[in-house]
């Protein structure tokens, strides 16, 4: 089981990254996404594997699981869903105000920034 | 256990909960006093804070009482109470600034600048390194906010690169976190410390790699080399009071490698001690070449200033690169100053592109701005306090990191980069300075927009520019005690072993 969530957390961080260097807003929030799902993940099982175990006190247990990392990988769901909803606000005003999609502000193809930005946003939305 | 130590924590969130359910009730200006009278308050809360620690004692605040390896613990030291007594004047004085204008246009300016003072006093009082990840969290939350503020193309542009890439910091934070946890089994600072210098050797490779990924971490956030490409379009591009309240956003970082790599990774830690020290000083003395080069090549004013920024990192980590007592104690001055400095030249730099119409902040030969006699005195003395010249307090802090390093072996690379960068940054500020007031001529082009036909200074907006530069004097003539200060917060730095009996240390009393 242990092969398999290393493996889960790789592949995630493996196409988060790839994701996040593309060079459009949508696949680079994805790709944001995809990373805090494998550090969610990641930080869910480093108090360790365990099956069936109580994580808090129990009068019949043989064995505990460790609470803490519970604890945290509900802040961090909690702060990432935020930045996410965020990032997603923040790309949406970007394709508007800069009249495309691309991280950098740039149009496909040219090589300066896009200065009629705002009109040909408002033409699309 | 006083309570004084969660204060200048829990007092900005009340501030900024109260701006937030009073935006209704209350009129703008209401609420600017509002704000201003809470950022007083916050000083004077720090201020006690400061009278308290300053002694040499370390305050230990237990949250929910839960002692401290399992529960929260709040620490105030010599270094927090410094870090926070800058941030809250900075604060106060750019808010003075936002409140002639910068902060009308959007509803939730006030709120979100409180929050930010909230999140980055939890990150400099907080024992706890997860609770350090999620007060970065707060901080940069309000700070997207401030930064977007207004909108605007490029504030857009600016933006997006830094939310995407402090996401991914975050990320890179909580693998780290995450790492150090299962392995040694806790999150808070003491104990941490005390865990990894016994750390057993098959999992020394482990705790290294976690202990170099926080260091990536927090040098995204302190704008080092290579990781310092958002900094000079975010800072350049968002609006005068929130740069200037940036100016602490990259100690931030500079605080964390501090208190992570003296107390977790420090010289007493074993078989992990002096982590980061064969990459410290390299890349910071790399940070303060390019950041030089930035501030030559830059064409707008507050560009060259946000490429300033990116200097005093460069020049701030390696006194914390050196590892004397000395060398952290002169950086801890040094911060102050460039602190105070770097957000006097934001507004400054605002106040210049204000009176030139449509060339704004652009270096050019443009026409004579109003007051031209005034600002460009103001604008001659920031540039002496930026660029290290005596008499002010850049000088000092330049003169007592290089004579923390005459004795060192790496001398000739710290003085040879420190001297040559202070020369190009001295060139760069003469020549901007001689195209914005010498070369000027004509009249301004006016735009359309309504203030330009003012006549007189507007000293509303110049108040905070010489409040800060008057913090900055302050750093001279009490230099003495001040550095006294920074020198024992060096020294408490450097003998982790009193940090961790105090949060550790025998049974407190409830």
């Amino acid at each position: 089981m242990e092969a398999l969530i290393a493996l889960i957390i790789g592949v995630l961080t493996a196409c988060g990254v790839y994701l996040a260097l593309r060079a459009r807003t949508f696949p680079v929030v994805i790709g944001l996404t995809l990373l805090s799902y494998a550090v969610n993940l990641f930080l869910f099982v480093t108090g360790r594997l365990t099956v069936g175990q109580p994580a808090v006190i129990s009068d019949q247990a043989v064995g505990y699981t460790d609470p803490l990392p519970q604890a945290l990988v509900l802040t961090a769901i909690v702060i990432s869903f935020g930045m996410t909803a965020f990032i997603i606000m923040l790309a949406l005003k970007a394709r508007a105000e800069l009249g495309t999609d691309q991280v950098d502000g740039r149009l496909d193809g040219g090589d300066a920034p896009n200065e009629r930005g705002p009109e040909r946003g408002r033409q699309h939305g | 256990m006083s309570h004084l130590v969660i204060a200048p924590v829990l007092f900005p969130l009340f501030a900024a909960t109260l701006l937030l359910l009073l935006r209704r009730v209350m009129p703008l200006r209401l609420r600017r006093s509002l704000n201003l009278v809470a950022l007083v308050i916050q000083i004077l809360l720090v201020s006690l804070l400061a009278q308290r620690v300053a002694g040499g004692e370390i305050l230990v605040y237990a949250l929910g009482n839960w002692p401290a390896p399992y529960g929260i613990v709040m620490v105030a030291d010599r270094l927090s109470v410094w870090m926070l007594l800058v941030t809250s004047l900075l604060a106060f004085f750019a808010m003075l600034y936002a409140v002639r204008g910068t902060d009308a246009g959007s509803r939730h300016f006030h709120p979100l600048f409180q929050l930010q003072l909230f999140g980055l006093s939890g990150a400099f009082l907080t024992g706890d390194l997860f609770n350090l990840f999620v007060f970065f969290e707060i901080l940069l939350l309000a700070s997207y906010g401030l930064l977007l503020h207004r909108g605007g193309a490029n504030r857009v542009r600016a933006g997006l690169h830094f939310v995407a890439l402090n996401l991914a910091g975050s990320t890179l934070f909580l693998f780290a976190v995450g790492t150090l946890y299962a392995i040694l089994g806790t999150l808070n600072m003491a104990d941490l410390a005390v865990k990894a210098a016994a750390t057993p050797p098959e999992n020394l490779g482990v705790v290294r790699a976690a202990g170099l990924l926080l260091f990536v971490v927090f040098a995204l956030k302190a704008a080092l080399i290579p990781l310092y490409l958002w900094l000079p379009a975010a800072y350049s591009s968002t609006s005068a009071p929130v740069a200037a309240l940036f100016a602490i956003m990259t100690k931030v970082g500079a605080y964390s490698i501090l208190r992570v790599y003296t107390l977790i990774f420090g010289a007493e830690a074993g078989p992990v001690a002096n982590l980061i020290s064969p990459w410290l000083l390299p890349l910071a003395l790399a940070t303060m070449a390019i950041g030089t080069l930035g501030v030559l090549a830059a064409h707008e004013l507050r560009r060259q200033v946000a490429y300033l920024v990116v200097v005093s990192v460069g020049f701030l980590l390696t006194a914390f690169a050196l590892g004397t007592e000395a060398s952290i104690g002169a950086g801890l001055y040094y911060l102050a100053h460039t602190t105070f400095a770097a957000a006097a030249f934001f507004l400054l730099a605002d106040i210049i592109a204000m009176g030139r119409g449509t060339l704004a902040d652009r270096l050019d030969p443009g026409p004579v701005i109003a007051n031209a006699n005034l600002i460009g005195a103001l604008f001659f003395i920031t540039a002496i306090l930026v660029s290290g010249l005596p008499p002010l307090s850049g000088f000092l802090g330049k003169y007592m990191v290089l004579n923390a390093a005459v004795d060192l072996p790496s001398m000739p690379w710290v003085f040879g980069v420190i001297l040559t960068a202070g020369l190009f940054g001295i060139i760069a500020l003469a020549r901007s300075g001689s195209l914005l007031f010498y070369r000027a001529e004509g009249l301004i082009e006016r735009t359309g927009t309504a203030g330009r036909s003012a006549v007189g200074p507007n000293w509303g907006r110049l108040l905070p520019v010489f409040g800060l530069l008057l913090l900055c004097v302050t750093l001279v003539i009490w230099a003495g005690p001040l550095s006294e200060y920074t020198r024992a917060t060096a020294e408490q730095l450097l003998e982790p072993g009193v940090y961790i009996r105090a949060v550790l240390g025998d049974p407190r009393p409830v």
